[in-house]
Parts: structure tokens; sequence; C-alpha cells
């Protein structure tokens, strides 16, 4: 359940549309199930009445549409954005990538998301509807009788889980209340990961990273991956498809990916969620956060407009790259 | 049957201004590193795009090291700080995956030190060697 309900989103939605300050509205539209909701451009309060939803499944993230959807619309567009959405959406308004002039943001409260993965490992397949009451969601599924209650703690996004705020940083009118940046675990993993011999940290990324069916929507869903020609789309390079070989091109693409966006990842977790192999793509992405505020000082991309990338800055007395793993080992 | 002995393959790439020179000096005073250094010229260490590093190894390399001017000494001014912060990460990311650390390396070599440029490659390649073969970012088709 989330504090602001799907009415109070709608009846934003209408009077800013019927009041002109907006021609349209970028926000999440009913999928074919409960959970999958998908981002839409609503044109009028018609469209916005029928398919609009606001409900536990709302994770996409709307900033990066913004580039093709803000340019084209006469006035401007509405976007309902989330405290972590605001992130990206700074960090998009830094690299210029569409007119700030043009949009219209409506801060959003957020609970938390849930992962419909989590769902189905505790409900199983064949889920039917999903109500929210409280915190519990209510879960119907072919084979159940009766609901399946399940306490959205449970089954939060790995994102939500380890929030690293509520806090909007970009709107220009908010619902309900403004929360805190958040201290987090977020980088608990990444840790585990770091405190393991190379040997297990290799298996464990081959176990993950060969599952890659290099669907690229991990690429595709980033805000931070807005090139608008892209090395993976190179049929010359070699690595812009899957090939029947062994695993170097998805270790070439995952580090190329994560490292393309390293300094302005703002760590929406947009890649994690989409993967349809559920590949952690965080833990990739956290690890050069957490490098990087640990070499170059606390770095939070997407805080502020204007910030420059740590990647695009540099100082004389920075650290050597072979310091690194001397620091390392000695700490160990 | 005896095993073949692995030879590793490095390739180092070395901005021109500084380090191939200083390769030359090491060349003209004879000073020996192994014939399995192969040197790539770039016009500066920020030239060698991360996916560099990748290919070398895809292609068969077992260790891959970045030579640039010393630090303040860049000929295009800042260039080798950007390759410091950016090698810092790459490295420090294919350490995270799992890829033997000691198979990548910077050093800086100015144009002087050939006596440098010798024994870093020399140590570079006996560091590789203890390795062995690169499995880890090996490429078959490339095999
Ligand atoms: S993967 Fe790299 S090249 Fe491709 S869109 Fe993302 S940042 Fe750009
Ligand atoms: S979304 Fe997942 S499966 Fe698709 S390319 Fe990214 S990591 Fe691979
Ligand atoms: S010119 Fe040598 S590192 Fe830039």
């Amino acid at each position: 359940m989330q504090v602001i309900t799907r009415e109070q989103l709608i009846e934003k939605a209408v009077s800013l549309l019927a009041a002109n300050t907006v021609s349209c509205v970028l926000g999440w539209s009913r999928g074919e199930f409960d959970y999958d909701v998908s981002p839409a451009v609503f044109r009028s309060e018609e469209e916005v009445r029928r398919n609009f939803v606001w409900n536990d499944f709302c994770g996409a993230n709307m900033s990066k549409y913004l580039i093709s959807k803000a340019s084209g619309v006469d006035g401007k567009i509405l976007v309902f954005l989330k405290p972590c959405d605001t992130y990206s959406f700074n960090q998009l308004l830094t690299e210029h990538k569409f007119d700030r002039e043009k949009v219209y943001v409506v801060a959003v409260p957020c609970d938390g998301m849930a992962d419909f993965r989590l769902i189905k490992k505790v409900c199983g397949e064949g889920i039917i509807s999903i109500d929210s009451e409280d915190a519990i969601l209510k879960v119907k599924t072919l084979y159940s009788d009766s609901p399946i209650s399940v306490p959205l703690t449970d089954v939060l996004a790995e994102r939500c889980k380890n929030c690293k705020s509520k806090k909007h940083v970009a709107y220009d009118e908010l619902l309900g209340e403004d929360g805190n940046v958040l201290e987090s675990g977020r980088f608990d993993e990444v840790k585990k990961l770091e405190a393991m011999t190379a040997e297990e940290r290799f298996e464990f990324w081959q176990n993950e990273l060969s599952r890659c069916i290099r669907c690229n929507a991990c690429r595709d869903v980033c805000p931070a991956c807005t090139c608008e020609k892209c090395v993976f789309n190179n049929p010359s390079s070699g690595v812009e498809n899957k090939a029947a070989a062994n695993s170097f091109e998805e270790k070439l693409f995952h580090i190329i990916r994560a490292f393309h966006v390293a300094g302005r990842c703002t760590d929406c977790g947009e890649c994690s969620r989409v993967c349809p192999q559920n590949i952690p793509l965080h833990l990739l992405n956290r690890k050069f956060i957490k490098d990087i505020n640990e070499f170059y000082g606390e770095y939070q991309a997407g805080e502020e407009i204007g910030l420059r990338a740590p990647l695009t800055d540099y100082t004389t007395e920075d650290i050597e790259p072979c310091e690194i793993f001397h620091r390392r080992d000695t700490d160990a | 049957m005896q095993m073949k002995e692995h030879k590793p393959l490095i390739v180092a790439f070395c901005c021109n201004w500084c380090s191939y020179a200083g390769a030359d000096l090491a060349g003209n005073n004879r000073l020996n590193y192994p014939a399995e250094v192969k040197v790539i010229r770039v016009p500066c260490s920020c030239r060698v795009n991360p996916m560099f590093v990748l290919r070398a190894f895809q292609r068969g390399a077992d260790g891959v090291i970045i030579c640039g001017c010393h630090p303040g000494d860049c000929h295009y001014v800042s260039g080798n700080y950007y390759t410091r912060r950016r090698m810092a990460m790459l490295f420090s990311m294919l350490d995270y995956l799992g890829i033997e650390k000691e198979r990548t390396r910077i050093e800086w070599v100015s144009a002087a030190e050939g006596a440098k440029f010798a024994a870093t490659m020399n140590d570079f390649v006996e560091t590789v060697a203890k390795l062995g073969e690169n499995k880890r970012l090996e490429d078959l088709r490339c095999k």
C-alpha cells in the first residue's frame, strides 16, 4: 500500500490537464497482470481514468522516457517521480538530455515497491490478482482457494530494501510529505564479495553472468545509458549479441556497461529490476560507486544538477591503481 | 611428457611521448626485456579505452600494462590523470570479477627511463608467468 492513492494521482493529473498546465502525462499504465505495470503517455482525462495505475508495482523509473517524450510535446509533460527517480532526473538534466522547461514534476512519496518474482516464490505461479490493504498484499492464484496474504516488507524489491533516499531531489510540486536520505546497507553485498578470494568471486560471477541472454534490457532501461549510438549496437564489434562461444562476451558486456555509467549511475536499481535472468547487476554498479566514494570522496550522482562526474574529473593527488590493491591487502 | 613452458603474452600500451621513447632508449642501451612484450604505441595513455584492455585479453594476452608519462608530465596536460582514475576503476572491477589483479598494471615511465622500462617489463612478465595462462577472460573463438 502506498500512502498516496491512485485516486489522488489521477485527480492531480486530471486537474493539471484541465488547467492546461500540462498537455500530457507520463506515468504507469495497466498491463496484462496487476504486476506488469508499464510506462505510458496519457493524453486525455479519459485515458488517465481508464489506464493509469499507482500500486506496489510501479517500480519503473519514468525519467529516462522524458528524453524521447518531452521534446515533442506542446507545452509541458507531467511526470510522476518517486524519490529514487528524481536522482536520475537530475542526472539527465546535468547531461542536458531534455529541456527542464518542458516538464512538470509531481513528486510522489514511495513506501517501497514489490518484486513480483518474490511474490511468485511465496505464492507460486498462476497469479490472477493482487490487492493491497495496508501493508499486506492479498494474492489470488489459480491454484489456491483463498487469497494468500503476503506482507509487503517480505517481498520488497532489493533496491527498496536498501533504499538510499526517501527524499525527492527535484520537483515542481510534492504530494504528501517528503522523506529523508537514509543510511542503507546497500554496500553490504559488495563487501561480502570483496572479502572472498579471487577464485570464489570468479565462480560467483561466472554463475551469474553466464545466465545473461543479452536481451539488452538492462541497458535499454538505464537512465544513464543514453548514448545515441551504443557500442553494443555496433554489428562489427563482435559483441552485439550473444554468441555460442565461451563467456567472454558476457563479461565484456557487463564490465563495459557498468563502466560506461560509472560515476553517473544513481543506483536507481532499474537494471536489476528488468533483468529477466535475475542477474544482480546492481552489484556491479555499486562496486563502482563504492570505489568512487572510497578513492575520490563521497559522491551521489543526481543529488544536484550540474555535479561533475568523478570519472570526468581528477586531482593531482589521486590514488595510484597499484595502491588500491596494496591498501586492500594491508587492510585485510 | 614434458609440458611446454608457457610464455606469457604481454600487451604494453605505451604513450608516444614518454614510455614509447623509454622503450626505445632501453633498446638503444641494449637492455633486455622479454620478446613476449608487445608494445602498442598510443598517442597518450588516456587513449586507452577500457575496451582495449578487455580486447587484449580476449585476443590472448595474459597481462596488460599501460605506460604513460609521469603524473604532471602528460604532453596533453592532463590525460594521464584521467587514465589513472579510469584504470583504477577498471582494474578494481576486474579484480572484483575474480580476474587476477596481477594481470593488470600501470606504470609511469619517462623518455629518460630506459632502465626502468626494461626492469618494469621483466618484473611484469615474471609476475604474469607465475599466474600462467589467462583463462578467466579468454575467448575461445580467438584461440
Ligand atoms: S552501454 Fe555504454 S555505449 Fe551503450 S548506451 Fe550504455 S553507456 Fe552508452
Ligand atoms: S537484462 Fe539481464 S539478461 Fe538481459 S542483457 Fe541485461 S544482464 Fe543480460
Ligand atoms: S602524453 Fe604521455 S600520458 Fe599523456
